[in-house]
């Protein structure tokens, strides 16, 4: 193996995350950041579920058969997904009403998928739950910071400790509504990428067209 | 055919045969979906009495609330000691001595065919039944007079059934408050049932005109008797908001509190 359980664990942090080089898990991303204690939970489900899933389907990678191996990868996760679910019901019911359908949603998370199908389905079990808590953190680090900007200007308040008092409560912070509604999630997530970028140029793709210049006439 | 090929060989043949063979792929097939329903069947079983206990002790936090009453440094029951519960015979708008309190609610949720009623007309969405007993509360004042009543009310929004309680002073007309417990609505848009700013359009609202019409709407411009009786609309949820004013109409109606509040009204119940 070329790669070290280390860089398995740390390369998808910030070099090949799930969200900013991938551009992969951006529907969740949108719905769960307007709060960090949201996206915290989220951040450990996903992370619970990549991991174990990659784990599992590792396990049954010589077994699945090829004609039927998306709907095997489908039954693994969402049996985890339903798991997390239930488990949540139970222990965190106030964020689990908040999370509601996006908890099931991590099923079509491309995130889990994506690593099962492109790194589970070829590499033994460790290193695909090494792989795949990797690209959970991954995400999850990118969800914890959308909702930090998402949070702090939206409701003026970091993990529902208010840091700008608003002006609904008699503070002085006039909120910017549009960070609590999703379309916002779209812009800081696109901003992350434009910096991750900048900061590491490796990561820029290569255009897929030129534009040549015409000679006149 | 794949059992000529089992009875030959043990496990470890079957393992080696190609994945792709058409009796692996059925036999992986059934007994991954076996493995998995049995895994997340075992936790739903397991995880149900601590998830009835969270929406037990959460459905009690919301009574207080739309009560007005909630404080988070009381705890949840003692402070739900001061309700007092009735369990109410919608058709006669008297209370029923039939039920047991304490297990109403089990009773209430097992759509037990001895109290539900076939419902002709459904614009709540309820899916043609309703209960015909509900479980209600009083909150009462220093003095021991009625100081509040607190009605569960359920209706279809856009994607889900919401799940509430409507609070009413006294008299059977006005509104204290409305609040939904439990609902799978649109974050965001629909999911603002949830916002305490629209919440508090209810406050004060009157459910009746005076000679007894029922006059409440949620609506995105007010009914012709006038503001008291006119709840705004939810922007960018027309659907929930449609579904929210049906759902109340309908329980403020004949079908379903009508009659009860017709006798609250008239002083007929203390």
């Amino acid at each position: 193996m070329a790669q070290t359980y280390r860089s398995q664990l740390v390369d998808p942090l910030i070099d090949n995350n799930p969200i900013t080089l991938q551009v992969l898990g951006i529907c969740s991303a949108l719905a769960v950041t307007s709060s960090m204690q949201v996206a915290l939970v989220m951040s450990i489900a996903v992370t619970l579920v990549t991991g174990f899933s990659s784990m599992f389907i590792s396990m049954l990678r010589n077994q699945i058969p090829n004609s039927i191996r998306i709907i095997v990868q489908m039954v693994v996760i969402a049996s985890l997904v339903i798991l997390v679910d239930q488990i949540l019901k139970a222990y965190a019911y106030e964020i689990s009403k908040t999370l509601s359908v996006f908890v099931g949603l991590i099923i079509t998370n491309c995130i889990v998928m994506g690593r099962a199908e492109a790194f589970a389905m070829k590499n033994p079990p460790v290193a695909s739950f090494i792989d795949g808590v990797g690209n959970g953190l991954g995400y999850g680090l990118l969800l914890m910071v959308v909702s930090v900007f998402r949070e702090l200007f939206g409701s003026g308040s970091l993990f529902g400790i208010t840091i700008l008092p608003t002006v609904n409560n008699g503070g002085w912070y006039v909120p910017n509504g549009m960070l609590l509604l999703p379309p916002s999630a779209f812009f800081v997530i696109g901003l992350l990428i434009w910096a991750v970028r900048t900061w590491k140029p490796g990561q820029v793709e290569e255009r897929e067209y030129k534009i040549q210049t015409v000679e006149a006439h | 055919m794949p059992d000529a090929q089992q009875q030959k060989g043990p496990i470890r043949r079957f393992l080696d045969l190609p994945p792709d063979s058409v009796s692996k792929t059925v036999v992986v097939a059934v007994g991954l979906c076996l493995v998995a329903s049995m895994v997340v069947s075992a936790a739903a079983v397991a995880l149900r009495p601590v998830q009835e206990a969270n929406q037990l002790n959460d459905k009690r936090v919301n009574i207080l609330q739309v009560a007005g009453v909630y404080d988070e440094t009381v705890p949840v029951n003692e402070a739900f000691a001061d309700f007092e519960p009735h369990v109410l015979d919608l058709s006669t708008g008297e209370f029923s001595d039939q039920f047991e309190i304490d297990t109403f609610d089990q009773l209430a949720a097992s759509d037990d065919p001895a109290i539900i009623r076939a419902l002709d007309e459904d614009p709540a969405g309820l899916g043609g039944t309703m209960q015909a007993y509900r479980m209600i509360y009083f909150l009462r004042d220093e003095a021991g007079a009625i100081d509040k009543v607190v009605l569960p009310i359920e209706g279809y929004g856009l994607w889900s059934t919401l799940y509430g309680f409507i609070a009413l002073e006294e008299n059977g007309n006005d509104i204290f408050g409305l609040q939904f417990y439990q609902h799978g609505e649109t974050p965001g848009l629909g999911a603002e049932v949830d916002n305490p700013r629209w919440k508090a359009l209810w406050n004060g609202k009157k459910l009746f005109t005076d000679d007894g019409t029922l006059a409440i709407t949620v609506a995105k411009s007010p009914p012709p008797q006038g503001q008291e009786y006119y709840v705004d609309a939810l922007a960018g949820a027309t659907l929930t908001s449609r579904g929210v004013d049906n759902l109340v109409r309908f329980w403020m109606g004949e079908a379903g509190y009508g009659t009860f509040l017709e006798r609250l009204q008239a002083g007929e119940i203390d």
